[in-house]
């Protein structure tokens, strides 16, 4: 009996070590080497601006489109909510706030590791798979130098502009909805907006959280993909891997970020 | 597949659209240019009682905004609360002026009001108001209507 109890916890034991220690030991092991070997993607910087193209020009009409809908929908939610107050004037400043602190990063996180953290981790994956990064190892260039440092740079340089374009676009929608569909008063949407968001508090806690969820969301996918069995259950797995992970990191993320930059704990 | 001066172009447009947003969300949204606390002097105002006010509230005169608060201490002497404002160093005000702790509208923020004096010399950085007005509080201004309410019926009795 006492035997079955210890191999059982033999077992989960090694389960974690392997699956969760292991891996993050090696994960951040690989964030260091990515970091190092990144010369390259900045001397030869075409690389990464190939790899910005398919991180984030290609996710910009997602991104846009989001934007712009959380936006009119913040827009008629938040107008549905102040009028019973008398203070519909205060739209803006709602539509602004909650973009810039909170959703624009966050939403634009979420769609930047389902569009293109899923993407990096196939793409890289597969070329594990099909054996292309020990074939360049074997032509004496480094995969991690080649393949993965560009694409965590085209990530992290993505990433704000993304949640920057998101926010903006959002402000845009709520302007749509509010004073072009509802008719709030134009002036006092914008000037008690402007009165309300601080440049330092808010849009640049805002683009350092975009930065942190950047940095995140490309850690997670060039490791997964770098990290995946190399077979076509394989990627899949690492894909999904990527997508929920980077999910679940951005969301704790910003509740640390949050707790950090505007409760000043 | 493409060439790598159509990618160029795209990944620029990315760049410029991105700075874009940037200087829309800091200019429009935040109205950086307006009012930066760079050049500013500091006055201090002692208050009976500061009801709401919260640092960072602005500092008005006549409407506009002149400055923010920039601190909110206890003075243990004088069982009264000492702000300090930064106010920008464009806008001078005479000696004599006065604060008074407001409220925009009836659920709005509480800011302070400075409202001119007479006098021919100018604060300067470090100086204290001597004229001040508290914040009301409801329960006070509740406190005096009823006391007034019943002044009234016994005058009529």
């Amino acid at each position: 009996m006492t035997e079955r109890v210890a191999e059982l916890l033999r077992a989960l034991g090694a389960r974690i070590v392997n699956s969760w220690i292991w891996r993050l030991g090696f994960a951040c092991r690989f964030l260091w080497l990515t970091l190092k070997e990144s010369g390259p993607s900045f001397r030869r910087f075409h690389l990464t601006i190939r790899e910005i193209y398919f991180a984030g020009v290609l996710s910009l009409v997602i991104v846009l489109v989001s934007g712009l809908f959380v936006g009119m929908v913040l827009g008629l939610q938040g107008y549905d909510t102040l009028v019973r107050y008398g203070s519909s004037d205060a739209l803006g400043v709602l539509v602004s706030l909650s973009l810039v602190r909170e959703l624009g990063p966050v939403v634009a996180g979420l769609l930047f590791a389902s569009r293109a953290g899923s993407a990096i981790t196939a793409e890289i994956g597969l070329m594990k798979a099909t054996e292309q990064l020990s074939a360049m190892e074997m032509m004496a260039v480094d995969p991690i130098a080649r393949v993965v440092a560009p694409r965590f740079w085209a990530g992290v340089i993505s990433m704000p502009v993304l949640a920057a374009l998101f926010s903006a676009m959002g402000v845009f929608g709520g302007y749509l909805v509010g004073v072009r569909l509802i008719g709030v008063d134009e002036g006092s949407f914008w000037s008690q907006m402007q009165a309300a968001v601080d440049f330092r508090q808010d849009i640049l806690n805002g683009f350092l959280k975009s930065f942190v969820f950047g940095v995140a969301v490309t850690w997670i996918a060039v490791f997964e993909g770098y990290d995946a069995p190399p077979t076509a259950e394989g990627v899949s797995g690492a894909t999904t891997r990527t997508v929920v992970t980077s999910s679940l990191a951005i969301l704790a993320l910003d509740f640390v970020l949050t707790a950090l930059m505007f409760r000043g704990l | 597949m493409m060439t790598r001066k159509e990618l160029d172009l795209w990944v620029g447009i990315f760049a410029v659209v991105g700075i874009g947003a940037m200087l829309f969300l800091s200019l429009k949204v935040a109205n950086l240019a307006s009012f930066s606390s760079a050049d500013s002097y500091q006055i201090n105002a002692k208050f009976e009682n500061i009801g709401g006010l919260k640092v960072r509230a602005p500092v008005k005169s006549a409407g506009v905004v002149v400055g923010r608060v920039g601190d909110i201490r206890f003075d243990n002497e004088s069982f009264e609360a000492v702000v300090s404002m930064n106010i920008d160093s464009r806008f001078q005000f005479p000696k004599d002026s006065s604060a008074k702790i407001l409220t925009s509208g009836l659920l709005g923020e509480q800011y302070i009001g400075i409202t001119a004096g007479g006098d021919s010399v100018n604060l300067k950085g470090g100086d204290t108001l001597k004229l001040t007005q508290s914040a009301v509080v409801l329960e006070n201004l509740i406190g005096q209507f009823l006391y007034n309410k019943a002044a009234e019926g016994d005058g009529k009795k």
